[in-house]
């Protein structure tokens, strides 16, 4: 059978190169072998490079349709033709391979910088299936809900509840602390020491946890200690 | 006439979807709305029982969506309420058989001459889940006052947000008010501070829900239950009318009330 596109893998997916030819010819071929292939092709990022072909809303969205019945997620479009390349930009769909599109925070369940000794202001609710992680120190505006988790490298701060899972000094640093206005994790972790929160008695208070002689204890917020 | 598509989802199974779709449905066709529910359960249906249309399904959705059926042909109408629309999900297939972009289209299809399409969605945050809030304009979370399915309610509330269908709306199903008053059970206050959305109904527990269900009544259509008004309720407040919220602790017997009147007097 005379090869109708070219598959390469990229950084972030897979590059699949079409030759030009009947548009249906092309994508059916193009079907057939990730049929044939579906273990290799299950799950995978595709980006598409469509040469000449003019296409237009309907053709690359019934083919992105039959991709995610495969389980392929198609996110990029090439194309050296510009009524393709705004079909394209029509249906969400990425039309340059250099930059992938960064996810948006709300998408994306997990931050993850380098930068040592910086912090980040979230401001927004975390809820549960989100993780939070940040190698510096981390400011939350918002409530920390159970099943959410939170690991910083450095110092954290919660303006509001926290009751989910929170790690600070995860790199072993025994001096970070974690504060919040309402401080009930369903487990507290600073370094190597880990916490669960004490039955309360009486109204929440801000408060902040230390590891103070091998232990981690909670002090009122803003009452001497640190 | 321009549909509004309402999303009805909760995480966690069991805790009254299909419940909630059949009589919010109910409740709006009842209302002189046309409604068309959509089934998104598919492998797994279920609408089309609690709805007591069973068996006069001849076409589904996989049907629409493979082209072997018009939409109309796969349109149920209700016996009761001749305003009211089920289309039901294929129960020899499974989820992958319909696409998120399948149903935006479906909805489309349908929006032009409905008021409301309702769909319900299958428990989980899988590819059920994603067909269903696909065409979403308004998604409905239902939970129940349990710890565990409050916390699979914020996880679908986040996905929600994140999928920019948000904010979702909440309804708390099953809340028994004796139990809240003993301390025995999370509150509607205690649910709302945790997921902090907007609340759109709370339904009483209501023994008869199991025998409407069972026989494929909706209770709107019983004038006496609470269940029944609370769901009432919401379809009153879906078309953004301004209605209180059931007084829930005014319902205990008398009997309920005196015991505790002897009580709190002797101590």
């Amino acid at each position: 059978m005379h090869p109708k596109f070219e598959i390469k893998g990229m950084r972030d997916g897979l590059l699949v190169t079409l030759s030009d030819g009947p548009w249906s010819e092309v994508c059916d071929s193009l079907l057939e072998q990730i049929h044939e292939r579906a273990d290799f092709f299950e799950g995978a990022r595709l980006a598409l490079d469509v040469g000449n072909s003019i296409l237009h809303a309907v053709e690359l969205s019934q083919l992105r349709d039959r991709l995610s019945e495969q389980g392929v997620n198609l996110w990029a479009v090439v194309s050296n033709s510009p009524t393709t390349e705004q079909t394209a930009q029509v249906l969400g769909l990425a039309t340059r391979l250099v930059k992938p599109k960064p996810e948006p925070p709300a998408r994306s369940a997990s931050v993850d910088f380098q930068e040592s000794d910086t912090g980040i202001l979230v401001q927004r609710t975390l809820r549960s299936g989100v993780k939070l992680q940040y190698a510096g120190h981390i400011t939350v505006i918002g409530d920390v809900n159970p099943g959410a988790e939170i690991i910083a490298r450095g110092n954290v701060i919660i303006w509001g509840r926290m009751r989910g899972v929170v790690h600070a000094g995860a790199e072993g640093d025994e001096s970070a602390i974690v504060c919040a206005l309402d401080l009930s994790p369903t487990q507290l972790r600073i370094a190597g020491h880990i916490a669960t929160t004490p039955q309360r008695r009486g109204k929440a208070q801000p408060e902040t946890a230390c590891v103070r002689d091998g232990q981690v204890v909670a002090d009122p917020w803003g009452a001497g200690g640190k | 006439m321009v549909a509004k598509v309402v999303t009805i989802s909760s995480g966690k199974g069991g805790v009254g979807k299909t419940t909630a779709t059949a009589n919010i449905a109910a409740a709006l066709a009842a209302d002189g709305q046309k409604v068309v529910c959509v089934d998104g359960d598919i492998g797994l249906r279920n609408l089309d029982v609690v709805m007591g249309l069973e068996n006069r399904i001849v076409f589904d959705i996989v049907d629409i969506v493979e082209g072997r059926c018009r939409l109309r042909q796969a349109m149920i109408r209700d016996k009761r309420l001749p305003e009211l629309y089920l289309i039901p999900a294929a129960q020899t297939r499974d989820k992958s058989a319909v696409s998120p972009s399948d149903m935006v289209r479906l909805c489309d299809d349908l929006r032009q001459d409905s008021d409301w399409i309702l769909i319900d969605s299958p428990a989980g945050i899988e590819r059920g889940f994603r067909n269903a809030i696909a065409p979403a304009d308004i998604v409905i979370v239902v939970t129940n006052p349990e710890v565990s399915a409050v916390r699979d309610a914020d996880r679908i509330i986040g996905l929600i947000e994140a999928e920019e269908k948000g904010p979702a709306r909440l309804v708390i199903n099953r809340i028994k008010p004796e139990m809240v008053r003993r301390g025995e059970m999370l509150s509607t206050e205690d649910v709302l501070e945790l997921l902090a959305v907007e609340l759109i109904g709370v339904i009483p527990e209501d023994e008869s829900i199991i025998t409407h269900t069972n026989r494929g009544v909706p209770i709107v259509l019983d004038g006496k239950s609470p269940a029944g008004q609370a769901f009432r309720n919401i379809a009153q407040r879906l078309k953004g009318e301004q209605v209180p919220f059931l007084d829930l602790e005014a319902q205990g017997s008398l009997f309920g009330r005196l015991t505790r009147w002897i009580r709190s007097g002797g101590n």
